[in-house]
């Protein structure tokens, strides 16, 4: 099993409803966030190209905040997923400075926080919050080793890339281009 | 034109606009770490070489301050820390991937090492010292009779102590500054030339001051070319690198980095340190406090850039 998530900067309009569902399906403390939406713009008026992209943790396959966690809080979890447990964090900040992706933020609690990719939802068959709440459906979660998740079907369809692969992380969040 | 904006307004705490997560006592503790690491060094090695007798100072009254040093970075590293009450979780683990895990480790070992090492010398301070009890006497008689074992543990965790630091650094390649297997060597000498600098800042002793402004000027001249071959390195890599050079090479960072790390933290006493061994006399506080405001300034500076560099995307 390894979930991934498909994000289409296509059919993205920048609406953030994504963030604010995230922030109250995980009580994400007041000025926080877990996922964020990027606006890229390039070229020179009137040729302009807009690349709308919602970011978040990339669950990544070499993951180097796990890496570099000393106590094992930062971990691998069922299907590929990165997480905390918070009884095991100490509050070092050396996953947060080891993200190339700044995915990670330290709670107001001390331990450190960040995208879950809804594992409570996922593992109960629904989707994260994002995806679930997204309004144009540009949002895709499923499987990978599951050739008809929804995820397996958009990635075989469409031309897709990862952010910053250079940095050899094997981001796990894909975005439609 | 390329823009790139997060138009959901993300203001993570510590995290945004830039990476700030790390404050003083991270660079304060490396300074601490690296200045307990050169002096254990020294006096274990001159322990072993047997010269415990000609360079008195630096085997037997030095090594008081790495205690110290060793247990004010700690408090400093624990301070740190957002999530306190867990910090016995890293003495639960032992995650070799992990350089914070075995340098947790080390500091134990260290720690321990350097206090051991001090009480089998508290008469060179307190000549009429009495243990008073009779296990603390036989610890004592113990570690005196295997003290050059305990030489050797403190010589091998001091090398690793200084050398740590560095490597913790270097293993985020997501902050392409520290991304360099340069930082490990680098934070070393500077480690032993603050190591130094203390000894000759502390010693009456004529010979000893030779000896340590000899040491102090191979290891400035050998930080010195680790420097510019850092920036070789990363003139010569990647684009993400180039603009980490770039923050030092007439970014925020020139002015600071090149004046008090380079030139008086590291060339003026240089020149000092020769201009002594030459005959002139000069007063041994002005390059040993250079060299250790040069450490100093190293450590924050690097700390603080780092955390600026990142990869854009």
């Amino acid at each position: 099993m390894r979930y991934a998530m498909a994000v289409d900067t296509k059919k993205c309009v920048g609406c953030s409803d994504c963030v604010v569902a995230c922030q109250t399906e995980n009580g994400v403390p007041i000025g926080y966030c877990r996922d964020w939406v990027v606006e890229v713009m390039d070229g020179t008026y009137p040729q302009l190209e807009i690349e709308l992209r919602s970011e978040r943790c990339n669950h990544c396959g070499n993951a180097p905040c796990v890496r570099c966690c000393p106590t094992g809080a930062s971990h691998i979890a069922e299907g590929g997923i990165v997480l905390v447990k918070p009884n095991k964090c100490i509050g070092c900040g050396a996953c947060i400075a080891s993200c190339p992706y700044d995915a990670r933020y330290p709670h107001p609690k001390g331990y450190v926080d960040k995208c879950t990719f809804c594992i409570h939802r996922v593992r109960e068959g629904m989707k994260p919050a994002c995806v679930a709440v997204c309004p144009t459906k540009c949002m895709y979660f499923g499987d990978l080793d599951d050739p008809n998740s929804d995820v397996s079907v958009i990635l075989k369809k469409r031309k897709a890339k990862t952010l910053i692969p250079e940095a050899g992380t094997q981001p796990q969040l894909y975005f439609l281009i | 034109m390329n823009e790139e904006l997060i138009i959901s307004g993300r203001d993570n705490l510590m995290v945004d606009p830039h990476l700030h997560i790390w404050h003083w006592p991270i660079p304060l503790y490396l300074f601490l770490g690296g200045l307990a690491a050169g002096v254990l060094f020294f006096a274990a090695l001159l322990y072993i070489m047997g010269k415990e007798d000609a360079y008195r100072t630096a085997v037997r009254r030095i090594p008081f301050i790495a205690p110290v040093a060793l247990i004010l970075g700690l408090a400093a590293l624990f301070f740190d820390l957002r999530h306190k009450a867990y910090f016995w979780q890293l003495y639960l683990a032992i995650r070799l991937e992990s350089p914070m895990s075995w340098g947790a480790w080390t500091l134990l070992v260290i720690t321990t090492a350097s206090v051991i090492w001090c009480a089998l010398h508290i008469r060179e301070f307190f000549p009429g010292w009495d243990w008073k009890y009779k296990w603390l006497i036989d610890l004592e008689a113990f570690f005196n009779k295997y003290k050059k074992v305990l030489a050797w543990v403190i010589l091998i965790y001091a090398v690793i102590t200084g050398i740590y630091t560095g490597i913790l650094l270097s293993a985020f390649n997501a902050r392409p500054l520290w991304n360099t297997s340069v930082l490990g060597p680098l934070f070393l000498a500077s480690g032993l030339s603050a190591g130094a600098a203390a000894i000759v800042l502390g010693s009456k002793d004529k010979k000893e001051r030779l000896l340590f402004t000899r040491i102090d000027l191979i290891i400035l001249g050998a930080e010195l070319f680790l420097i510019v071959h850092m920036f070789m390195g990363f003139l010569a890599s990647t684009q993400v690198q180039i603009e980490a050079a770039e923050l030092f090479l007439g970014g925020p960072y020139t002015m600071v980095f090149w004046i008090f790390v380079v030139v008086l933290g590291i060339i003026v006493p240089g020149i000092l340190d020769l201009m002594e061994l030459r005959g002139k006399h000069i007063p041994a506080l002005i390059p040993g406090v250079l060299v250790l405001m040069g450490s100093f300034a190293f450590r924050f500076i690097f700390v603080f850039a780092g955390q600026v560099s990142r990869w854009l995307y």
